[in-house]
C-alpha cells in the first residue's frame, strides 16, 4: 500500500472535516491515498470554526444537494461518532418565535422538513417551551428532537487518524501552490515543500477552494467569504438551556441568525453574526459585533451576562451567493468538465459538517463510477480516541492511576485534564505538535482560565518529549513561536532554589 | 477513609500562615493539599523584593517570605502533599484528592480555603483582533521567565497596570527587553503608587492612563497592536487610534478568586470580591468550611495574606471547641464611595477587623461607621485608592449596641 516517491492515485487538497471524511471513505478501497493541508494539523479551516451542530434537515431547500445530505448525515451520524470513539449528543433543538407573525415562519420550516424527511418535527406552544426551556422568552417553536451536538474538530481528527490507519499519507505544512496538467493525464501538484503526482486530484479547500480550482484553468467558480463571530460561555452557566435556540431565519440572510448552542463539552455558544468580508483569512473578532451578539441573545435569555464570556472567535462561510443576494446556494460535488480527474467541492457551508460522510460518499462514487475500486476488506472503521479520564467513575479513575501514575497528575485545572492525556496528544498519530493541536485532542487550555495555568506546563512536556529548543515551541505551527529563548544562556532547570537566590542579589544590587 | 482535624487547600501564602497559627493554637491534626510541586503558591515566582515590611519590618524578596513559613511548617512537623490537586469538596467536608498515588477520599473537621486566585484573560475582556502567539498574562510571564528562565519577546506593551503588570515592566526592562508602554483603561492606575514610580518611572517606561488596546494583528506571532484613547463615557476618542509594532502583548487586567471548588461545595459567593461570603472568622455560609487570602478577597501585599490567615484561625479554634456560635447576624453595608467589604456578615459581639476597597482613588476622606442613625466610629485616611487595600479594626464595645452596619466614605 505504501507508495515510495510521491506517486499516489487520488491527492487530496485540505484536511478539513471534507477531505478527511473523502480520506477515510477511499480507505476501504485499494487506493493510494494523500491527503495535503497547509496547516500543521488537520481541522484548523472552517472545520473547527462553527457551531458543532448535526443539522436535522429542516432549514435547506427541498430538492438540494444541502437537503439530502444533511438529513442523511443527521441520520448516520450517530454510527459514524460512536465508531470512531467521537463525542455525540441528541440534545434536540427550538426554533422559537418571539412574536405571533413568526409563527407562519414555524409552519413553513415544518414542512420543509417533512418534504425533506426529517423526523419528529412538531410545532409547540408557549407552555410547552417553557417546560423545555424555562429561562427563554418566546411564545411557539419548532421542536426539533432529531437535532444533535458533537464535537466537531474531534471529528475531524478521528476521521484523518482512522484514514492513516489505512494507509492514507497525511503532509501537514504542506501548501499547494500551483496544479499542472501533465500529458499522460496525471497531474503534478507543486507545494511549498516537494511536488506529488496524482491521477485524481480532490479539491476540498473550504474557502480557498475557487482559487484551488484557478490553479487548473477552472474558472467558474467564486466563493465570499462571511465572518460568523461567536463567544463563548463559562461552564457555569450551561444551566441556562437544554436545547440549541434558533430563532426564526430571515429571508435572504446566508445563516441561521444569531443562535444558542450548547457544546457537547458543556459550554454554550452564542452566535454566530453574519457579514461578507474581503480577506480569507481573517479570522478577528470585531469589537462591533461582540456588543451585538450579547444583546441579541439577550433577547431570547435575559438571563445572559457579559461576564458569562471567556473567549470568543470567528469563522468563515464558504459562500457562492454574493452579498448582493445572500441566502444559501446548494453544494457542488463535481468533476470538472474541463479537466478530467479533478473533483472540486465548492461552497460547501452550513450544514457541511452534518453532510460530510454522504458528501465523501457522492465524491467516492464518482471516481467509483470510472475506475472500479476494489474493496479492501481490511477495512476497519473502529478507531479509539484519547481516553478522558474526567469522564469516568471513581472505581476506573483508580485503576488507571494505579497503572498509569501519569493519571494523577492533572495538568489543566478547569477541564481536569491529565499529563497521560497530554502526552497522548503530543504524541498523536498525524504528527502534530503544537499548543493548539494539544488543545483540540484534550480540552486542556479551553476552560474558563484559558490555558493561564496550565499552557507554561504543557509547553514544558511538548519540549520534553521532542527535545524542542523554546523556540521551536508553537501555538499553531509556521511563525506562531511562543518563546524568543532562554533567559540567560544557563540551561533552565525548572524552580530551582539557587538561581532564585542568585537572581535575587542581581536586583538588589 | 482517613480523617483530619484540619486540611488545608492550597500551600500559598495563605495555606502556610494558617497552617503554623493552627498549630500554634495546639491543634495538631493538620494537612495542606498543593497541586504544585513546591509549597509558596504564587510568591515562589515573585522573585523582586518588598515582601514582609509590615510582618517581619524587612525587605524580603517572595521566595525568602515563602521559606520563612516553609521553614516553620516543617519545622512544626505540619503534615503536607504536593503534586496532589483537590478536585471535588463536599459540603459535609469531604475532599477528593488526584495524585500520583491514586484518588483519595478524606473527611476534615475543618476546611481552610486558600486556592489563591487566577488571572483575567484576553477572551474575558474581549479584546478583538486577530489571534496570534505573544499574548500572556503577566503572572504566566512571569513564571516563564522566573521560574522556568525563558524569555517572552523583545518589544512589548502591556495592557492594564496591575501590579504584578508593573513589576513584568520592570523586570522584563532588566532582561534587556523593550517594554514600549502600559496602557491603562481607567483615569487611574489599579497598581500601587510605589510600584508606577520603582517599576515604571524609574526606567522611563511611559504610563498612558484612559488607553486601551483596540485592536491586534499578527498571523503567526503577534506584529502589532493598536491603542486608543478613551473619553469620559469609555468610547474611542477620535483621531486616538495609534499602532505599534510589538512582538508580545502583556495583560494585567486583574485576577479572579479560585473559587471552583468553594461553588461546588454551596458556598454562597459575594459578586463583587469574588471570593466567599464570610462573617468576621473567615467562615462560609458551611459551618467550619473557612476561607482566607486571595480565595477570599485579592490582595496587593502578601503581609495581610498572613496576617488574614492568623486572624482566621481564631476562629478554627473555637469552631473545634464548640464556641464558635451565631449569636446574631448583621449583614455589613456598604453606601457610597466603596466596592467591597470583608467580612460580608457579623454574628459576634467580638473585635473585628474589616477589608474595604474604595471606588476611585482620592484624598482625605472619611470612613464613617454608622448603625444607621449613630455614628458609631470615623476614620480619617489621607489618600485612598482601589489598588490599595484598607484594613481597620472595631473593637467589640463598638459593635455591642448596633442592629445594623453601614459603612461610607466621604
Ligand atoms: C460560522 C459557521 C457555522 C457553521 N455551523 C455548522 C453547523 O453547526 N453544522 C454543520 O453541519 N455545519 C456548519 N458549518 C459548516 C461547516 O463548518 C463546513 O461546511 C465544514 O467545516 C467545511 O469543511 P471543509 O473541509 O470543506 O473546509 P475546511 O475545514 O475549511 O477545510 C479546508 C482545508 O483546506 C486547507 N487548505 C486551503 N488551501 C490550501 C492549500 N493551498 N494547500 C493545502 N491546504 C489548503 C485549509 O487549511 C483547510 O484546512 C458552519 C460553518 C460556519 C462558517
Ligand atoms: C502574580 C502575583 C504577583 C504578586 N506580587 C506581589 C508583590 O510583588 N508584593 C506583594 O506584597 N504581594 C504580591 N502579590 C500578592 C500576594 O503575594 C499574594 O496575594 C499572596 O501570595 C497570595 O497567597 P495565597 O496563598 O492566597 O495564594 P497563592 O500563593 O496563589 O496560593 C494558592 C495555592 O493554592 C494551590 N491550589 C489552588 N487550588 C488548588 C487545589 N484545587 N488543590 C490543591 N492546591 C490548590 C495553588 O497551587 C497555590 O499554590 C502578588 C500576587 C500575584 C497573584
Amino acid at each position: 500500500m505504501k507508495t515510495k516517491n510521491n506517486r499516489f492515485d487520488v491527492v487530496i487538497i485540505g484536511a478539513g472535516v471534507i477531505g478527511c471524511a473523502i480520506a477515510r471513505e477511499l480507505s476501504k478501497y485499494k487506493v493510494n491515498v494523500a491527503v495535503l493541508e497547509k496547516e500543521d494539523d488537520v481541522g484548523w479551516g472552517i472545520s473547527c470554526r462553527n457551531s458543532g451542530v448535526v443539522h436535522a434537515g429542516f432549514n435547506n431547500k427541498p430538492g438540494t444537494l444541502m437537503a439530502q445530505f444533511c438529513v442523511e448525515g443527521n441520520k448516520s451520524f450517530a454510527e459514524l461518532c460512536s465508531q470512531l470513539d467521537v463525542p455525540y449528543k441528541k440534545i434536540g433543538k427550538l426554533v422559537v418565535a418571539k412574536k405571533k407573525e413568526e409563527i407562519k415562519g414555524l409552519q413553513k420550516l415544518k414542512q420543509q422538513g417533512d418534504t425533506n424527511g426529517v423526523d419528529n418535527l412538531q410545532i409547540i406552544d408557549l407552555n410547552e417551551v417553557k417546560r423545555l426551556e424555562p429561562n427563554i422568552e418566546g411564545i411557539a417553536a419548532l421542536y426539533s428532537p432529531e437535532t444533535a451536538i458533537t464535537s466537531p474538530y474531534l471529528l475531524t481528527i478521528a476521521l484523518a487518524e482512522n484514514a492513516l490507519d489505512k494507509g492514507v499519507s497525511f503532509f501537514l505544512n504542506t501548501e499547494v501552490k500551483s496544479i499542472i496538467r501533465l500529458n499522460n493525464s496525471h497531474f503534478r501538484i507543486k507545494t511549498n515543500k516537494r511536488e506529488f503526482t496524482s491521477s485524481y486530484v480532490i479539491n476540498s479547500t473550504g474557502i480557498y477552494s475557487d482559487y484551488i480550482a484557478r490553479m487548473v484553468g477552472i474558472n467558474k467558480y467564486r466563493i465570499y467569504p462571511c465572518r460568523g463571530e461567536y463567544h463563548i460561555l463559562d461552564k457555569n452557566v450551561s444551566w441556562l438551556i437544554n436545547h440549541l435556540v434558533y430563532p426564526v431565519p430571515q429571508a435572504g440572510v446566508g445563516g441561521l441568525g444569531i443562535h444558542l448552542t450548547p457544546t457537547i463539552d458543556g459550554n454554550i455558544l452564542v452566535g454566530p453574526s453574519n457579514e461578507y468580508i474581503k480577506s480569507k483569512d481573517n479570522l478577528s473578532v470585531t469589537s462591533s459585533v461582540m456588543k451585538v451578539l450579547s444583546s441579541e441573545a439577550r433577547e431570547f435569555l435575559p438571563l445572559i451576562s457579559p461576564g458569562y464570556i471567556i473567549r470568543s472567535y470567528s469563522g468563515l462561510r464558504a459562500k457562492q451567493a454574493p452579498s448582493s443576494e445572500g441566502g444559501f446556494w446548494d453544494f457542488v460535488i463535481e468533476e470538472s468538465g474541463i479537466v478530467n480527474n479533478f473533483i472540486n467541492l465548492i461552497g460547501i457551508e452550513s450544514p457541511g459538517l452534518t453532510a460530510a460522510q454522504p458528501i465523501a460518499k457522492r465524491v467516492v462514487e464518482i471516481i467509483n463510477k470510472k475506475e472500479r475500486l476494489d474493496f479492501d476488506p481490511s477495512f476497519n472503521p473502529f478507531r479509539k480516541g484519547i481516553l478522558r479520564f474526567e469522564e469516568q467513575n471513581e472505581e476506573t479513575k483508580k485503576t488507571l492511576i494505579k497503572q498509569e501514575p501519569d493519571y494523577g497528575e492533572i495538568v489543566c485545572r478547569c477541564e481536569k485534564v491529565t499529563k497521560k492525556e497530554i502526552l497522548e496528544a503530543v504524541n498523536n498519530p498525524l504528527g502534530a505538535r503544537s499548543l493548539i493541536s494539544i488543545k483540540y485532542r484534550t480540552r486542556a487550555m479551553m476552560g474558563r482560565c484559558q490555558g493561564g495555568y496550565c499552557q507554561n506546563r504543557i509547553m514544558e512536556i511538548l519540549r520534553e518529549s521532542f527535545k524542542l529548543s523554546p523556540q521551536e515551541i508553537t501555538l499553531k505551527g509556521n511563525n506562531s513561536y511562543l518563546l524568543t529563548g532562554y533567559r540567560s544562556n544557563e540551561v533552565s532547570k525548572s524552580c530551582q532554589k539557587e538561581k532564585l537566590l542568585s537572581l535575587e542579589e542581581e536586583l538588589l544590587v | 477513609m482517613p480523617e483530619r482535624e484540619v486540611i488545608i487547600i492550597g500551600g500559598g501564602a495563605a495555606g502556610l500562615a494558617a497552617a503554623v497559627a493552627c498549630k500554634q493554637k495546639g491543634i495538631e491534626d493538620i494537612l495542606i493539599i498543593e497541586r504544585g510541586d513546591y509549597l509558596g503558591g504564587i510568591l515562589q515566582q515573585c522573585i523582586h523584593d518588598g515582601f514582609g515590611l509590615e510582618k517581619f519590618h524587612t525587605s524580603l524578596a517572595g521566595p525568602e517570605y515563602a521559606q520563612r513559613y516553609i521553614d516553620q511548617v516543617k519545622e512544626k512537623e505540619i503534615s503536607f502533599l504536593l503534586n496532589s490537586m483537590v478536585v471535588s469538596l463536599t459540603p459535609q467536608k469531604e475532599v477528593i484528592v488526584v495524585n500520583n498515588n491514586g484518588l483519595t477520599h478524606y473527611q476534615a473537621r475543618i476546611i481552610i480555603l486558600a486556592m489563591g486566585c487566577r488571572e483575567r484573560t484576553r477572551g474575558a475582556i474581549g479584546i478583538p483582533g486577530a489571534r496570534p502567539s505573544g499574548i500572556y498574562t503577566a503572572g504566566a510571564a512571569q513564571e516563564l521567565i522566573n521560574l522556568k528562565n525563558y524569555m517572552i519577546g523583545e518589544k512589548i506593551v502591556i495592557l492594564g497596570s496591575g501590579d504584578i503588570g508593573l513589576i513584568m515592566a520592570r523586570r522584563l526592562t532588566l532582561e534587556g527587553v523593550e517594554v514600549i508602554t502600559v496602557a491603562e483603561k481607567l483615569p487611574y492606575s489599579s497598581g500601587l503608587p510605589r510600584n508606577i514610580n520603582q517599576c515604571l518611572y524609574d526606567f522611563d517606561i511611559p504610563l498612558l492612563l484612559s488607553h486601551t488596546v483596540i485592536d491586534i494583528e499578527g498571523n503567526g506571532r503577534l506584529s502589532g497592536v493598536t491603542i486608543a484613547q478613551l473619553g469620559k463615557r469609555g468610547g474611542i476618542i477620535p483621531g486616538s487610534r495609534r499602532k505599534i509594532a510589538c512582538d508580545t502583548l502583556l495583560l494585567s487586567v486583574g485576577l479572579i478568586p479560585e473559587n471552583e471548588l468553594s461553588r461546588e461545595a454551596g458556598i454562597i459567593l459575594d459578586n463583587i470580591t469574588g471570593g466567599p461570603q464570610v462573617d468576621e472568622r473567615g467562615q462560609t455560609n458551611v459551618p467550619g468550611i473557612f476561607a482566607c487570602g486571595n480565595v477570599l478577597q485579592v490582595h496587593d501585599i502578601v503581609d495581610n495574606v498572613s496576617l488574614e490567615a492568623e486572624y482566621i484561625v481564631e476562629g478554627v479554634a473555637e469552631y473545634l471547641e464548640g464556641k464558635l456560635n451565631k449569636e446574631r447576624e448583621i449583614k455589613v453595608e456598604l453606601e457610597k464611595g466603596l466596592r467591597h467589604v470583608v467580612p460580608q456578615t457579623l454574628i459576634r459581639f467580638k473585635d473585628t477587623i474589616f477589608s474595604f476597597r474604595v471606588n476611585q482613588p482620592g484624598e482625605k476622606k472619611v470612613l464613617v461607621f454608622t448603625d444607621g442613625k449613630r455614628v458609631i466610629k470615623k476614620k480619617f485616611l489621607r489618600r485612598v485608592n482601589p489598588a490599595e487595600m484598607i484594613r481597620v479594626k472595631l473593637i467589640s464595645s463598638e459593635l455591642e449596641e448596633i442592629k445594623t452596619l453601614k459603612v461610607r466614605l466621604v
